[in-house]
């Protein structure tokens, strides 16, 4: 589904990404775990061209991407819960969820708007409330939410699980495991969270100082004793 | 009294005017951080168009009505807001991501070619405008013998003005296009990443901004009955005040800084001295600007970059 070849990507003289090779298959979890700066945020802002690739090819369901304008490549089917959130602080969440669906089909809006809300009904409680003012786990799942009201078939998502109650992180991540198996929708997963990211993955990805160093199924790298030692001492 | 309330019935006239034009200033600047310096001569291409158009409908034997003002008005929507759209265009896009002071320099080339423009074609001499709408009503008489006079016409660009605010707040608040210009206004990248066409957004506030203004320039036309190349300056110097007074960014406040400059400046011109109105517009510029830079309905500014 998502073919990455030698991508490479940098903000002025500093290389952010230097050469990634990696796939996700369709109906796949795929995780990519690293240490902070190595570059995670930034391939999964490569992915839909902020910034634009300096090198290599991003292929999306066998078509080429990496030069189309960002809002062309999210119009294909794909939809990002980024960094930081990015909730639009001074909409409200059904105006939020109703941007997520902006390029959607408008015949599918009161369907997907209801599984959302049935997903998240912490949502459907404040409907009417300002993004900015909703806590840190509520504005998560609105990020979420948002990136799944436009029927996406490949969900990226980054770090989901970032400041939330280890209660929450769970419920999040059973989600994330329920949009994939009941609706097919192929993930990509930016994750801090070692343990439990590769533990829900069906493979992942280790990446240091913008480059991929390990790769195989999530239960292989949980196994690994480099991945153990730089990522789940005290996990 | 009867005189207060005859300036106030003026200023506001004039101050619907304002706060239309206004409404251009505040949304571009909403969505890219950057004031149009050349939006007022739109407003002018607007009183300009109105004078030809009248000139063409009267050859062919109209002569001037409530309904031939009305279709001059929306028979001027599009052309404005094709200048709107090619400032955006020329003076703008290309410069996006440059240093902060190219756009705005290059917008002042543009509103000086489109004076220019406008004096090459039409002449550097003020052109008259027939009436269209005489005549009026008298709202009051006092025992002095002084009457407060409403005309059809101050009628007319006020009821307009309201319409065209309710339709705009009906736009920005309810339709997908609203939405999408707000997602560009709070966060430019993740309206990107959801798949909205930022381009054609900006591009669109410019169009809408010009077409308010565009209208505004009709009205005054007849308001006036006179029209100039360089009319666009003053007008949109003031009605940029009126998006600062009422906070540079907000609808709102767009509207409401119009209407408090429009009666400012009629109250000074009646009480104080006519010669120094534009002074006296100007020092609230300089004052909000020291003392309330957001302006009165205006967010403090967190993290435009
Ligand atoms: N907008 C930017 N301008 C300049 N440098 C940047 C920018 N964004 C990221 N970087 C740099 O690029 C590198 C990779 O950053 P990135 O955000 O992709 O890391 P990350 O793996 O997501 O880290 P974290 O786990 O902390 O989120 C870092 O060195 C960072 O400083
Ligand atoms: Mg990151």
């Amino acid at each position: 589904m998502l073919e990455v070849r030698g991508l490479q990507a940098r903000y002025g003289a500093i290389e952010a990404l230097r050469g990634i090779d990696l796939d996700v298959k369709a109906g796949e979890i795929v995780t990519l775990i690293g240490a902070n700066g190595a570059g995670k945020s930034t391939l999964l802002m490569t992915l839909c061209g902020q910034p634009r690739a300096s090198g290599g090819s991003v292929r999306f369901e066998g078509r080429e991407i990496t030069r189309l304008p960002t809002f062309e490549i999210m119009r294909l089917g794909i939809a990002q819960s980024p960094e930081g959130r990015r909730v639009f602080p001074r909409m409200t969440v059904l105006e939020n969820l109703k941007l997520g669906a902006i390029v959607a089909d408008p015949a599918h809006y009161a369907a997907d708007l209801d599984r959302v809300l049935t997903l998240f009904p912490r949502l459907a409680e404040r409907r009417d409330q300002r993004g900015g003012t909703l806590s840190g786990g509520e504005q998560q799942m609105l990020a979420i939410g948002r990136a799944l009201m436009s029927r996406p078939r490949l969900l990226l998502l980054d770090e989901p699980s970032l400041g939330l109650a280890p209660l929450l992180v769970k419920q999040i991540f059973a989600t994330v495991r329920e949009i994939n198996e009941n609706e097919g929708v192929t993930v990509f997963l930016v994750e801090q969270n070692a343990f439990h990211a590769l533990r829900l993955a069906h493979r992942g990805y280790v990446m240091v100082n913008g480059r991929i160093t390990l790769s195989g199924p999530g239960s292989e790298l949980l196994a690994n004793p480099e991945v153990r030692s730089a990522y789940l001492e005290g996990a | 009294m009867e005189y207060f309330l005859q300036q106030a019935i003026n200023g506001l006239t004039l101050g619907a005017v304002y706060g239309l034009i206004a409404i251009g200033y505040t949304m571009v600047y909403g969505i890219i951080g950057m004031i149009n310096f050349a939006h007022g001569e739109v407003y002018m291409i607007g009183s300009f168009i109105a004078v030809i158009l009248l000139a063409l409908l009267g050859a062919w034997g109209f002569p001037p009505s409530l309904a031939i003002l009305l279709i001059v008005l929306l028979a001027a929507i599009p052309f404005t807001s094709a200048f709107g759209w090619a400032i955006e265009r020329v003076a703008y896009r290309p410069l996006r991501g440059s240093f902060r002071l190219a756009p705005l320099i290059s917008a002042i080339g543009m509103s000086i070619f489109l004076q220019n423009l406008v004096q090459f074609l039409q002449g550097a001499r003020n052109k008259p405008v027939p009436t269209a709408l005489p005549g009026g009503f008298t709202l009051m008489e006092a025992a002095s013998g002084f009457t407060v006079q409403v005309r059809w016409l101050q009628i007319v660009v006020v009821a307009m003005t309201v319409i065209l605010m309710v339709g705009l707040t009906l736009l920005i608040q309810r339709t997908s296009f609203g939405r999408a210009q707000r997602a560009c206004e709070q966060d430019m990248k993740m309206a990107m990443l959801l798949g909205i066409d930022v381009n054609a957004t900006i591009a669109r506030t410019f169009v809408l901004g010009a077409a308010l203004a565009g209208i505004a320039g009709v009205m005054v036309a007849y308001y006036y009955n006179v029209v100039h190349f360089y009319d666009g300056f003053l007008a949109g110097l003031k009605a940029f005040t009126a998006a600062v007074l009422g906070g540079i960014g907000s609808v709102p406040g767009a509207m409401l800084g119009g209407l408090l400059i429009g009666l400012i400046e009629a109250l000074w011109s009646a009480y104080f001295s006519i010669e120094y109105k534009d002074v006296a517009v100007f020092s609230v510029l300089v004052l909000v600007l020291i003392f309330r830079p957001t302006g009165i309905l205006g967010r403090p500014e967190i993290e435009k970059v």
